[in-house]
């Protein structure tokens, strides 16, 4: 019998390539095409009033120089607003090379193409842009004063309002026995995946064809932009993700302006262009996240259950919204997490400020919604002196009242309805793993010794494996290689092995047999892309139907060569056989050859395809009615809505008395994504993912100065966690399988990063004693915490603020 | 040479005036064993030396400024950021890329080996960085602690694992290396359940 692969850690097909320096990323590709860079706006807010390019042409080997003034049609247009919504009243965009005015540092104005990167470097040095100087908005306080504007024509700066409401919160807040408010705010970060973004592009000219590749989470999604961009027709254009270094969501905003204009110019010149993003240029021009102002009322009973929630949430959404208002969108939901919130109201604004865009990052908007909402079991926990997992308990969702519907619409139009999930079983895990009821007497022993330990804990669910769809590809060789393509793409999540094995399983192969395609629109021409944690859940139930419709078609063939019946057929390791009866069998390559009626035999193998092979019926047509030659199947999955996983985490940290130095001693997760296709990939998200959420929460934050002005834009001063700072991980998994989708999965990608901000707040709270209201959190805030605190502990009060 | 010299000034626009012209250099280093020639001017980084010139992509530029270590390449057998020195200051050296270490996926090294057993890399960006360190590090020290691995690797950034995996590769390299079974299992891939 095959060893099932689903579920196996098995070990990944594209590991030895990537390790022995065969990885193909997008700077490795293209050899002796031209290199493009940027003149960059060196200010937050400008007008230009004049760009002189003169001395850049002295520079040799340069080969073009672009400005707004050379773009025409829909090269000149605005760049897209990806997600429109009524809510986004005042979308704005800006413009492949900046016309006019200027928004943030870091917005193109330029394009230099020269022979190398260098040479386009010194050309972009001899650019002098002259700038009237605008007033700058910077962080959300100054963007919600709407004192200064960022765009002219949007007031208050406002880009988006949007309000849910579920029930009547103001009649619960009134009712309620108990209220608290509590201010919270977090900080940007940013995705920083360790390749940047770029773009190769090779325009045949006499095929009047474009062939480009992009490091990017959609290829799908370029290629549409550029066909319509460029006045192409789809046909023409093929866009291919090669390896990817890394995504986390910056990449799958695009177009991008350099995903237009590299394969503009390459058109233009009738050369291979390429542009590789520098690690300055991803800091001031690529995207953020996180930051956000919120305002929680809570209203609640003497058990400490929820009555009523009341959210406001002030997004800095930068200086322009390509991507609409996903991200305030999902903190606006996803904040429940697992509980009933009695009744709710989430009101947000999305503001412009004259700083990087904002577009999902990993988690994208659910850490800044987990933290408001358990900042908030927190303070209930406190105010009541009820134990904080006890409190939790007391409002979750019980998975008796699965499915649940919140009431409220979730960031794909469809509703906030939580397919399954067994959230105190989810608790008991993560107590026990941690030793929650252990942590008093550890407490007890550490004071002793002098030092100052704290126990956190956070919870989530997350909306995974969003549509609207995807479709997979199946396709056996008369090798018996067996080819799989799938649309959306990959940054590292080991698609080429996780979609192996469900093919491996679905159709009886070899998984060694089994070569998996992803992102090359040559493969697969209709995909979405990879964001949202669903990857696994939309291409992986794709593919398996793919692979199902496959196994039919080869059972059938080989059920009349067999003369079985095809009940009684099956196929292991790419042998159908009699079940019962080994000896009568036939290999799924010689069916690949049978599949394909051949005038032409070109090897030995295909004779037995041909016209005078004998081995077709002559009364009937080579191709049967309905049918197609080949061995090969397709496959979609587009489902109702998104399927929702969970998870808790706990930790414990060590404050140091004296330096305020922060230590996470334990880290602990609790994950339920479904059934798991690899648990070895599953796992390897997860520690991913709590290592950014550890940047996230004390380290990592984008350092504007007042004139808008990143001041750490590089590894140097942003810092991101080394191997020194980052835990060790234990994990426990619960496998509660979704009802929506045959495989029973859900996604993974993200869970790891969303409460870990929430998580390191409540136990620096729990060692401190005072509230941690503001993430990230460095030594210096903590140390000026600690001063504020002991100066007013008779005048503070229990657990509001 | 006849060219005119680069300067740093006619780059920057403070003398406009003339042609930028680069002179090249002929810079000869041994890389993985064999000696390797090409033409470059003299501020063309090593990293963009061994990608662009020499067409040995496996070393990987992740910030530029050495902080991120996905570049690292040994230099006389000691690991060397390849973006903060120059080609030419490389002239006559001895240079392992990541391709001198294993360059076949059906003969890893044992560092390689070990991550693949361990899933200590994920979209594999900054791996080469990693494999050239600690490649290194058991040279000199081939039975570390696991405090002592991660201390290796801790001057490497990873974008996707959260190190975790990277650190028990550390030792699991160590491992194989001991038991000198280097080459024997290292072309499974993807066969069954570890």
């Amino acid at each position: 019998m095959t060893t099932r692969q689903f579920g196996a850690p098995v070990q990944r097909k594209e590991d030895p390539r990537l390790l022995t320096g065969n990885g193909r990323y997008l700077d490795d590709l293209g050899a002796g095409a031209l290199a493009a860079a940027f003149v960059r706006s060196p200010h937050a807010h400008a007008r230009i009033t004049d760009i002189d390019i003169t001395d850049a042409w002295e520079v040799e080997g340069v080969e073009a120089i672009y400005t707004f003034e050379d773009l025409e049609e829909g090269m000149a247009l605005p760049l897209p607003v990806l997600i429109p919504h009524p809510a986004l009243t005042h979308s704005r965009t800006g413009y492949a090379l900046a016309k006019d005015e200027v928004n943030h540092v870091g917005e193109p104005i330029v394009m230099v193409v020269a022979r190398d990167r260098y040479l386009a470097e010194d050309a972009v040095g001899r650019i002098s842009v002259s700038f009237e100087i605008l007033p700058v908005v910077v962080g959300v306080e100054a963007a919600r004063s709407g004192a200064t504007l960022v765009h002219e024509d949007a007031p208050g700066n406002v880009a988006a309002h949007l309000v849910q409401e579920v029930g009547d919160v103001d009649a619960a807040l009134a009712a309620a026995p108990h209220r608290l408010t509590i201010p919270l705010a977090i900080e940007r970060s940013a995705c920083m995946p360790m390749e940047g973004k770029g773009v190769l592009a090779s325009w045949d000219a006499d095929d009047q064809s474009m062939r480009m590749w992009s490091s990017t989470q959609t290829t799908t999604g370029v290629r549409a932009a550029v066909a319509a961009r460029m006045g192409l027709p789809l046909a023409k254009i093929h866009c291919i993700a090669p390896d990817v270094g890394g995504g986390f969501g910056v990449k799958i905003v695009h177009p991008w302006a350099e995903e237009l204009l590299i394969p503009w110019a390459s058109r233009l010149l009738g050369r291979d262009v390429k542009w590789t993003e520098d690690r300055r240029e991803h800091f001031i021009s690529a995207a953020h996240e996180r930051g956000q102002l919120q305002e929680v009322e809570v209203g609640f009973d003497d058990e400490g259950r929820l009555l009523a929630l009341d959210v406001k949430v002030w997004h800095d959404n930068g200086a322009y919204t390509p991507y609409g208002i996903i991200v305030p969108i999902i903190t606006a939901t996803q904040l429940l997490g697992p509980y009933k919130p009695g009744t709710y109201r989430c009101e947000f604004w999305s503001l412009f400020t004259n700083t990087v865009i904002v577009t999902p990052y990993r988690g994208a908007g659910r850490p800044q919604g987990v933290f408001a909402m358990e900042r908030t079991m927190d303070a209930i926990a406190e105010y009541l002196g009820v134990d904080r997992a006890e409190i939790r308990s007391r409002n979750f969702i019980l998975p008796e009242e699965m499915p649940y519907d919140h009431g409220l619409m979730f960031q794909d139009g469809r509703p906030l309805k939580y397919d399954s999930g067994d959230f105190p079983a989810s608790l008991a895990k993560l107590k026990a793993l941690i030793g929650w009821d252990d942590f008093t007497a550890y407490r007890k022993d550490a004071e002793a010794a002098g030092r100052r330990v704290g126990l956190g804990i956070g919870c989530y669910v997350e909306g995974t494996g969003v549509g609207p769809y995807e479709a997979g590809h199946v396709h056996v060789e008369t090798s018996g290689r067996v080819n799989v393509a799938t649309g959306l793409t990959t940054q590292g999540q080991g698609h080429q092995t996780s979609f192996a094995q469900i093919v491996a399983d679905e159709l009886g192969v070899r998984i060694e047999d089994v070569h998996v395609t992803t992102g090359d629109t040559r493969r697969m021409g209709y995909a979405v892309g990879t964001f949202a944690s669903r990857a696994a859940v939309m291409s992986g139930n794709a593919i398996a139907a793919a692979a199902r419709e496959v196994r039919e078609k080869a059972i059938r063939i080989a059920a009349d060569v067999l003369e079985a019946n095809p009940d009684d057929l099956q196929i292991e390791d790419g042998i159908i056989s009699v079940k019962g009866a080994p000896a009568s069998q036939i290999a799924l390559s010689t069916v690949a050859v049978l599949s394909n009626p051949l005038r032409y035999a070109f090897d030995e193998s295909a004779k037995a395809a041909t016209q005078f092979a004998g081995t077709f019926d002559p009364d009937k047509p080579p191709v049967a009615d309905g049918d197609e030659p080949g061995l090969e199947g397709k496959g979609v999955y587009s489902p109702t809505q998104a399927t929702f996983a969970n998870g808790m985490h706990a930790a414990i940290v060590e404050t140091d008395p004296v330096t305020a130095e922060i230590k996470i001693l334990r880290y602990c997760v609790v994950h339920d994504c479904g059934v798991m296709i690899n648990p070895m990939i599953v796992e390897g998200q997860v520690h991913g993912g709590v290592a950014q959420g550890v940047g996230g929460a004390l380290y990592e934050r984008m350092a504007y100065d007042e004139s808008g002005q990143l001041l750490n834009a590089s590894f140097m001063d942003f810092l991101m966690p080394y191997a020194s700072e980052v835990p060790h991980v234990e994990t426990d998994h619960l496998e509660t399988p979704s009802p929506l989708n045959p495989l029973g999965i859900k996604g993974a990608g993200e869970a790891g990063t969303i409460p870990v901000s929430a998580v390191i707040a409540s136990a620096i709270e729990d060692a401190e004693g005072f509230p941690i209201r503001s993430m990230p959190i460095s030594p210096s805030e903590l140390w000026d915490l600690r001063r504020q605190h002991s100066a007013s502990t008779s005048s503070s009060t229990k657990g509001a603020s | 040479m006849t060219t005119t010299p680069f300067s740093s000034t006619n780059v920057h626009g403070i003398d406009p005036e003339g042609p930028v012209i680069e002179q090249l250099h002929s810079i000869t280093v041994r890389v993985n064993g064999a000696p390797r020639t090409g033409m470059a001017p003299a501020r063309r980084l090593l990293s963009d030396f061994l990608r662009g010139d020499l067409g040995l992509t496996g070393t990987h530029v992740g910030c530029e400024h050495g902080v991120c270590g996905a570049c690292t390449v040994l230099v006389d057998g000691q690991p060397m950021r390849s973006c903060l020195m120059f080609a030419i200051s490389a002239q006559g050296l001895d240079i392992t890329t990541v391709e001198g270490i294993g360059n076949d996926p059906a003969q890893m090294s044992p560092v390689q080996q070990a991550f693949a057993e361990c899933h200590a890399l994920q979209c594999g960006f900054c791996t080469p960085g990693f494999i050239t360190t600690i490649t290194a590090f058991l040279e000199d020290n081939p039975d570390p602690s696991e405090e002592e691995a991660r201390e290796c690797v801790s001057g490497n950034l990873c974008r996707c694992t959260g190190y975790q995996n990277i650190v028990k590769a550390v030792l699991r390299a160590a491992e194989i290396r001991r038991d000198g079974a280097a080459t024997s299992s290292s072309s499974t891939v993807a066969g069954g359940a570890l």
